[in-house]
């Protein structure tokens, strides 16, 4: 290894490396529920601009994402189509749960909404709020980074299969 | 019209082929939200088309029963969340029928500003998702831009930008805030020229006025079929406004046009709204002109708690400040309708009291719902690429459509 000192190379864990590059681009599903919805537009429009920490390739296909965005109230009817949005998603994949409604139910605790999100996918981040502020979610993207540099979701939760979500 | 499932069956007598059904939504990017529309085609032509809605029903009547009168207002926030302000608006006006009380002109002069600020900034992300689904990203973001800074009006005098629950029973959240003014007219020079900025990007754009024009029309009477309402109606050429025809809050003290244009299709809806803005923006200059002095909540401590320096050094204040906040406005036994137009069209609410202090039904008419039933008349016989065309010019809001 002797004269590597003076050359420009640069020495990285591969893991570390890909960790950095993956909390870098993060790729979020265009899957706008309510009204969270709107506040994670005005999050990637102007003012807030979500492409300051390279989130902003929002991809209409879940197969081209790797972070969903829940932004609003689930509802029973759309619970099981949530939770195949996100098996369409390719691994690795991160979920951030936007408002009050997405963690746990919100304003809406009824016969209608599920009560969390987390009832039916696995969740890395909640953000609260009703909606969040575009603050709030660059918070959590900022933590979603953090999160995926320090090694990403250590184990992937136990979850309820397909039949166990069409019946919630 | 036709109907979908007999649609699917039929078979072309010349090729031999039935109709391809393709499903959009409820994850779609040019759907507003979950809608899902299920289209049977021939070819790229539209043979049937069914919209389906209920993804996002979130049970908002009935848990309107569930809480005080007061309370029920912030569930109203989250059904058009584009314009939380004119939502609250119509369900306050009920209520306030139902007691027999009036606010103070101040507070509806206010009243007044914010819906009209909230109509601009519900047309103002309108247009910057209806150009996206056409394919003009730029526009999204230049109104965005104006679009937070009435969020930042709003924000300054009810504490939060989306859903501010900002209009009580009998008044207003509070008084303006100091700086409010100076702020408000800024904003008021200023939008001008950015709405010459929008015509600027979009107007004289011919690859816009091509996809526009005549795409998804409707005559006025099939619209009124339908039970269109607001925008959407005076883009078929009937002058219909609630603010004009059956005036409410003062609106008949404020100098304006009710827009129309004659054609009824999606370019005559573009230009309904974009003239709207800047009737909205006369009404909010007039407002802020004539803003009266004095209360801008309704007397007494029955309907509109007493503040708290009052509950502080007055025992009756305490006792009415805890009966309100507990047990709710008792209102009289008895069934109002109350709309206001909002701006999807006429958002109505049709409230029962039972004489205690929940409502015993709140029924909203929510203007999105009966907007989106016409989404088949509108795209019979069309390509597919203009339902988005369609769906983005409805300018439909699913949590209004489902509740």
């Amino acid at each position: 290894m002797a004269g590597v000192e003076d050359r420009p190379v640069l020495f990285a864990s591969m893991k570390k490396l890909a960790q950095w590059a993956q909390s870098g681009s993060l790729w979020p599903a265009q899957f706008g529920l309510a009204c969270c919805a709107i506040e994670m537009m005005a999050t990637a429009a102007s003012r807030f601009d979500l492409s300051r920490f390279g989130a902003e390739v929002m991809r209409a296909s879940p197969r081209q994402a790797d972070v969903m965005i829940v932004a609003g109230r689930v509802s029973q009817k759309m619970a099981p189509i949530v939770r195949e949005l996100y098996d369409q998603m390719p691994e690795p994949k991160w979920v951030i749960a936007m408002g009050a409604c997405a963690s746990v139910g919100g304003v809406f605790n009824n016969y209608a909404i599920v009560q969390g999100v987390d009832r039916v996918v696995p969740v890395d981040i909640y953000v609260p709020g009703c909606p969040p502020t575009p603050e709030g979610l660059l918070e959590a993207v900022m933590q979603l980074q953090k999160k995926i540099r320090m090694g990403g979701r250590p184990m992937a939760p136990a979850m309820p299969s397909p039949e166990e979500v069409a019946q919630a | 019209m036709a109907d979908i499932e007999t649609t699917i069956g039929q078979v072309d007598p010349e090729t031999g082929l039935k109709p391809m059904v393709i499903n959009l939504g409820p994850q779609h990017p040019a759907t507003h939200g979950v809608l899902r529309v299920r289209v049977a085609l021939d070819g790229e032509q539209i043979r049937a088309c069914e919209p389906i809605i209920g993804y996002l029903h979130t049970g908002i009547e009935k848990n309107c029963e569930d809480l005080t009168f007061n309370q029920a207002i912030t569930l109203t926030d989250r059904m058009d969340y584009l314009s939380p302000i004119t939502n609250n608006f119509g369900y306050v006006l009920g209520v306030e029928k139902l007691l027999g009380v009036e606010v103070p002109k101040r507070c509806q002069y206010i009243r007044v500003m914010f819906a009209e600020l909230s109509r601009i900034a519900s047309h103002l992300v309108w247009l910057g998702t209806a150009a996206m689904d056409m394919g003009a990203m730029s526009p999204f973001f230049y109104t965005m831009q104006q679009r937070e800074q009435i969020l930042d009006l709003i924000e300054m005098s009810a504490g939060t930008r989306m859903n501010p629950s900002y209009f009580r029973v009998g008044g207003l959240l509070n008084d303006l805030p100091p700086g409010f003014e100076e702020k408000l007219r800024a904003f008021l020079d200023g939008f001008p020229h950015w709405l010459q900025e929008y015509y600027a990007l979009l107007d004289r754009n011919p690859i816009w006025i091509e996809r526009l024009k005549g795409t998804a029309p409707i005559t006025a009477e099939k619209a009124l079929d339908y039970g269109w309402t607001g925008p959407l109606l005076r883009a078929c050429g009937i002058p219909r406004d609630l603010r004009k025809t059956n005036p409410y809050s003062s609106y008949e003290d404020f100098d304006f046009d009710v827009i129309t244009e004659t054609d009824g299709d999606v370019y005559a809806r573009y230009h309904v709204r974009m003239r709207e803005m800047k009737e909205s923006l006369k009404i909010v200059r007039q407002a802020i002109d004539n803003l009266p002095e004095g209360e801008w909540h309704v007397p007494g401590w029955k309907i509109y708690p007493p503040n708290k320096q009052e509950i502080g050094r007055n025992m009756e204040a305490l006792i009415y400040h805890f009966k309100l906040f507990t047990e709710g406005i008792r209102v009289p036994a008895g069934e109002v309708y109350s709309a206001v137009e909002g701006p999807k069209g006429e958002i109505g609410y049709f409230i029962v009291s039972d004489g205690s202090g929940k409502p015993y039904r709140v029924r909203v008419r929510g203007p999105s719902f009966y907007n989106i039933a016409a989404l088949p008349t509108l795209v019979q016989d069309k390509m597919l690429a203009d339902v988005v065309a369609a769906i983005g010019s409805i300018d439909i809001v699913l949590g209004e459509v489902d509740r």
